[in-house]
């Protein structure tokens, strides 16, 4: 411990010596109140959604302009220092954490909507601008931006943009990636680049679908152009409950398999159910063991039309209360209850962990029954949502971080979720990215040969390394790690995955 | 690794120890597009068949030599289809051609591209690794997106072995309506009714009619009917209409082709949906509510590259003579600098050695 000391100190007059060429660099490309490295100053930035891990910024660059955003990156790619670009710092997944050694470059001041039109059915936005911003500056034109996440009135677009963000209703409407026409930014090397187009498609290779969901590794984004989607005349909402996880599960598929893509298909558990009732008072049935929200939306004849079929299908298959919304009032109740599912937790454990895979519809109750298990295994409570329609799971593992124990063993359940997820056919995250934290499970999911492609495919964008560092692909050396602690452990299984 | 996978393997590695390369096949109905062919034949039918298909999860993982008739059939049982109706330029189209093209049919603009379907893949890189991306999944953010941008690369990446694809269900009811309009009123009417929450599904403008197709639920197809007015085609009729459009067995596309034996070229310009009819000689089809635009034209390459870009689009030289002029410099749009870095330095990270389709997407690739 002792031997360690002078070394800290060393590192430490390095990390000031490097803070004082930073700050010079970018005090010629910045106002002076848009740079920020006193350490009281910095603290706000030191963590995102995920705030389990913390870190303080080298420096915080809040730039105005797009030239003040090449000008930060040009100067950090001279000084050969790590840029982390930062939007609402709503991220789940730890995407914004800020490096030791970097720059936090917050775009929060990009924040202005440039266009909105109806003829072409696009909004035009600064990364800066809140997602539910986008919808209201076009529900004068009876448009709206579909892709809806929880977080919705406070996460930004360039955000979504970097987590290919989803919803409530991506099985019909599609994720940020579909609803995304072109994104402008620059390089790591501070040039201008727009990926994509005005049109439905732009010449070369597809880059913007490399851009959407890439976690700040590859670029930094500065504007969007969103496609905008005419308002349903009307939307209505099913509330449905079964005795058994089992069936419910097999409503979701039989509701499929009658040919129907309903608007939103959620799903909640008995605890989940009991936790945002206390809070929202939904109307919520507290003795199903599992709950579905089915949405119809479009003309009154298609969703009258709609409605009908669901309420057939799902009485077949064994639901003990079905409620159709009367109103848009009643409707907006029962997306109260879900959309409330991480603050109701918020209010009954003093801490949660949110996981975020997919897995293949028909292995619900399979996860379900097998997260049961794990509950008893690692001795905490797991609440689940589920983004039922397509398959993305949201179990939220509750534990009190004051003890390191609990915080530990969550981090183990966390880690089993993800990786069953996988062995059934999923993958470790459907719409919070993988940022910091899932970047173990990363090793599962993929092979050494596959790592080292992605790996490429950021030194083709970035070749020296400094957008994001350390965030979304694990290095060989990582995984050879976590292979052994799991081995060594001998908590979780570590079975050669079958490819597909 | 089944034996038509391992073979292509071993090809692979032995062509690039041996400093060859080739250009990817299946059933060769697209060899006109993109610029000329390089290299020995590789033939990814021998790696065909459906790897699994499960109705009620929307998905279908299917191996890239497989006919694409042969996927379209098995759908078609089941009351599914994939709805971004990709042209079949002949019987032998595969599905791995059709993800490399990336292109889609009349359905596009509502429907979504091949790459918006496209839920993970299997990628033959050029340094002979067999690698898999994405997933089964609807949603999947697990490292960068690799299987999307395979769609539209034209194999510049490497092989494609097996995709998954999304699959919806076929629409309950269709209707299709035309109206006697000049261009600029056609795209005046398809901007208004854009705006609207109507299940229009495809539309085409071409010498003075603009045809529109509904489909959805029976009830919102018969309200837009009603409100839209138009006079009503017979459905196999319409039908008819609608796969010869996509296929390209169209009037438009016959005459194209009888002008493209007299020296004209068949160009495809993807603009902006709310740009002004183009100001350039020749016949114009216009599909996707305005945003492609046919053209079969003798104008040289510079004018339409400079007509999609002052529109913000792109211009792409699809059909013409081997020997046509144009052909030669290239058929796909110019990048802008930052862009063509990226694409030289993918192609490096996919495929160092140059082993697949050199040159077919832009010439330095």
């Amino acid at each position: 411990m002792n031997a360690a000391l002078p070394a800290e100190a060393t590192d430490r007059a390095l990390r000031a010596e490097r803070q004082r060429a930073v700050v010079a660099a970018l005090a010629a490309v910045l106002p002076p109140h848009a740079l920020l490295w006193h350490g009281e100053d910095t603290v706000p930035y030191d963590c995102d959604g995920l705030t389990a891990y913390r870190q303080q910024p080298l420096v915080v660059a809040l730039p105005e302009t797009e030239a003040q955003v090449s000008g930060v990156l040009r100067a950090c790619h001279a000084l050969g220092v790590p840029v982390v670009a930062r939007g609402a710092g709503t991220g789940l997944s730890g995407g914004a954490l800020p490096h030791a050694l970097g720059v936090t470059l917050a775009l929060a001041k990009f924040n202005r909507i440039v266009s909105v039109d109806k003829a072409s059915r696009t909004a035009v936005v600064q990364c800066g601008v809140r997602n539910l911003a986008i919808s209201e500056a076009a529900a004068p034109l009876g448009l709206y931006y579909a892709p809806d996440p929880s977080s919705q009135i406070a996460c930004s677009i360039g955000g979504n943009v970097a987590e290919n963000a989803g919803g409530v209703h991506c099985l019909k409407y599609g994720l940020t990636l579909h609803n995304v026409r072109k994104v402008r930014g620059f390089t790591v090397e501070g040039e201008a680049v727009e990926f994509g187009s005005d049109a439905l498609d732009a010449a070369g290779l597809d880059l913007l679908a490399l851009i959407v969901g890439s976690e700040g590794m590859l670029a930094v984004i500065t504007e969007v152009s969103v496609k905008l989607v005419p308002k349903p005349k009307l939307a209505r909402c099913i509330m449905a409950s079964f005795d058994d996880i089992r069936k419910a599960g097999d409503a979701v598929a039989a509701i499929i398999a009658a040919g129907i893509i309903p608007a939103g298909l959620e799903m909640l558990d008995k605890p989940m159910t009991a936790a945002v009732e206390d809070f929202v008072h939904a109307g919520y049935d507290l003795d199903a063991e599992a709950l579905l929200l089915c949405e119809s939306d479009g003309t009154p004849e298609e969703v009258a039309e709609q409605i009908e079929r669901m309420l057939e299908v799902l009485a077949g298959c064994g639901a003990m209360r079905m409620e159709v919304s009367k109103d848009e009032a009643q409707r907006l109740k029962f997306w109260s209850g879900r959309k409330n599912a991480f603050p109701a937790t918020g209010r009954i454990s003093p801490d949660y962990m949110c996981m975020d895979s997919t897995i293949p519809r028909k292995r619900l109750a399979d996860i379900l029954l097998a997260i049961q298990q794990m509950e008893t295994k690692y001795q905490l409570r797991c609440c689940n949502v589920f983004h039922a329609g397509d398959g993305n799971l949201h179990p939220l593992i509750l534990f009190d971080a004051n003890d390191p124990d609990q915080l530990h063993r969550a981090e183990l359940f966390g880690a089993d979720i993800l990786e069953t997820s996988v062995e059934m056919g999923g993958t470790v995250t459907g719409e919070h990215g993988v940022g910091i934290e899932k970047l173990s499970s990363m090793c599962v999911q993929f092979s050494p040969e596959e790592r080292e492609q992605m790996l490429a495919l950021k030194r083709a964008f970035d070749p020296q390394g400094t957008l994001n560092p350390g965030k979304v692909i694990p290095t060989l050396a990582r995984c050879a790690e976590y292979g052994k602690m799991h081995v060594k452990r001998g908590l979780l299984p570590f079975p050669e995955l079958e490819r597909f | 690794m089944d034996a038509a996978l391992a073979r292509l393997v071993d090809q692979v590695q032995t062509a690039r120890a041996a400093n060859g390369h080739f250009r990817i096949v299946g059933g060769g109905t697209k060899d006109f597009y993109g610029n000329a062919l390089q290299g020995q034949p590789i033939d990814v039918r021998p790696l065909a068949g459906i790897s699994s298909y499960e109705p009620t999860e929307l998905v279908v993982s299917v191996r890239a030599g497989t006919p694409l008739a042969e996927l379209e059939a098995l759908l078609g049982e089941r009351g599914q289809h994939l709805a971004f109706e990709p042209p079949r330029f002949g019987p032998g189209a595969t599905v791995g051609g059709m993800v490399a093209a990336g292109l889609a049919g009349p359905a596009r603009a509502a429907a979504g591209s091949v790459r918006d379907h496209l839920l993970g893949a299997t990628l033959l890189n050029g340094r002979g690794e067999v690698l898999t991306f994405g997933g089964q999944v609807m949603k999947n953010v697990a490292g960068y997106d690799i299987s999307r941008v395979l769609a539209g690369s034209m194999g510049v990446l490497g092989i494609i072995c097996e995709v998954s694809l999304k699959v919806l269900p076929a629409p309950t009811a269709t209707a299709t309506l035309r109206f006697e309009c000049d261009q600029a009123d056609a795209l005046r009417r398809l901007h208004a009714w854009g705006g609207e929450p109507l299940p229009i599904s495809a539309s085409a403008w071409w010498d003075g009619l603009l045809i529109l197709r509904l489909a959805g639920a029976r009830a919102a197809v018969e309200a837009a009917t009603l409100q839209l007015g138009g006079e009503a085609i017979e459905g196999a009729l319409a039908a008819t209409f609608w796969q010869g459009l996509r296929d390209q067995r169209d009037e438009f596309f016959v005459n194209a082709a009888k002008a493209i034996d007299a020296g004209a070229a068949l160009w495809r310009l993807g603009v902006p949906q709310t740009a002004a009819a183009l100001a350039l000689p020749g016949e114009q089809l216009v599909e996707w509510g305005g945003a492609q635009r046919w053209l079969c034209t003798p104008a040289p390459a510079a004018a339409l590259r400079e007509a999609a870009a002052a529109a913000g689009g792109h211009a792409t030289l699809f059909r013409a003579n081997d020997h046509h002029a144009d052909k030669s410099a290239g058929c796909f749009h110019p990048l802008s600098a930052p862009l063509a870095r990226f694409h030289r330095e993918l192609k490096k990270a996919f495929d160092p050695d140059r082993v697949f389709n050199r040159g077919r997407l832009y010439a330095e690739l």
